[in-house]
């Protein structure tokens, strides 16, 4: 649109500027998007992650007490219902794993930071690929006749 | 008469002892043992859930078998302790965002603390005192490679 001339100026009604007060909090690098839902994600993840690796020393440690007591806890361990806590377990994992990896590239590299988004979606698009290999793999094995 | 230097100005540490900044070196930890723990966590995912038969394979024989292996030895040494102190510094760092009361966040802490020691020692031990082919138990739930009786 060309500058208007001061010619013109004369007919146009002053409009009062708009400024309205945001309803929430304004975006900020990460308030509610992909920096903020993957900081939850991987917090989330972690801790599962830490109070399932507490429990999996434990019940590794029964090799040490005779193998009869190992063998019938870990049994426990390829009912149908444990065994899609071990998938959930596996995508926690994953998710972390691949996220964490994201969060080391923001940290080191020149790009990181301008490419963050990008990068979240590109682990969880990983994140498919691997779940897409495992689960029917452990679905065959805990479903599956055997 | 004493000169006050300009602040940030060279050799103006008199006031503070440098000292090891533990936090930045914590940093650095989660994200050194982020990379080997990738390696380590899928490749111990992938030799007890998918290969073979994945979980159903898993039994005191089978462990035998890995832990007879220097290479699992090894393994699983750097995953106990790698995978364990990350969790912990990570559970610390979570502590600290959301325990406000100072009683409560020292508890937890502590908690954290005396946990991580107790089993690292635990796992430690587990698999360094290990015997594949215990006496008395019986010779079907050991690994082939024991002495039959
Ligand atoms: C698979 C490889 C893994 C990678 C690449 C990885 C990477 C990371 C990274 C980069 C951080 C961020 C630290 C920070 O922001 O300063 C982190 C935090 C954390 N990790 Fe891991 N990690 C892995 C495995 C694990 C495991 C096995 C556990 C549990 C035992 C775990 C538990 C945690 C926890 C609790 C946090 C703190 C989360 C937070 O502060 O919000 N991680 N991880």
């Amino acid at each position: 649109m060309p500058e208007k001339s001061a010619g013109t100026l004369a007919d146009s009604t002053p409009v009062a500027p708009k400024i309205s007060m945001p309803r929430r909090p304004a975006g900020t690098l990460y308030r509610g998007r992909e920096g903020m839902w993957s900081w939850v994600l991987h917090r989330i993840t972690g801790v599962a992650i830490y109070f399932f690796l507490l429990v999996h020393i434990l019940d590794t440690a029964l090799v040490r007490v005779s193998p009869a007591a190992y063998n019938a806890v870990i049994d426990t361990y390829k009912t149908p219902i444990m065994g899609l806590g071990e998938t959930a377990l596996v995508a926690a994992i994953g998710l972390h794993a691949l996220n964490g990896l994201r969060i080391i590239l923001i940290d080191f590299s020149s790009w990181g930071t301008r490419h963050q988004k990008l990068m979240f979606w590109i682990v969880i698009g990983l994140w498919v690929v691997l779940l897409a290999g495992f689960v029917p793999r452990q679905f065959m094995h805990i479903f599956g006749a055997h | 008469m004493s000169v006050i230097e300009a602040p940030r100005s060279p050799g103006v540490r008199t006031a503070r002892k440098r000292r090891v900044n533990w936090e930045k070196w914590g940093w650095i930890y989660m994200r050194v043992s982020g990379v080997i723990l990738v390696v380590l966590i899928f490749g111990h995912l992938f030799v007890n859930l998918v290969a073979g038969e994945g979980v159903n394979a898993i039994d005191f024989a089978f462990v035998a078998g890995k832990l007879a292996d220097p290479f699992w030895i090894v393994w699983d040494t750097l995953l106990l302790w790698l995978a364990l102190i990350h969790g912990s510094n990570g559970i610390r760092t979570i502590i600290n965002d959301y325990a406000n009361n100072a009683i409560v966040r020292r508890i937890l802490l502590g908690a954290v603390l005396v946990s991580t020691i107790v089993l690292l020692t635990l796992g430690t031990l587990v698999i360094y005192t290990f015997d594949p082919c215990p006496a008395g138990a019986p010779a079907d739930l050991l690994p082939s490679f024991c002495p039959v009786p």
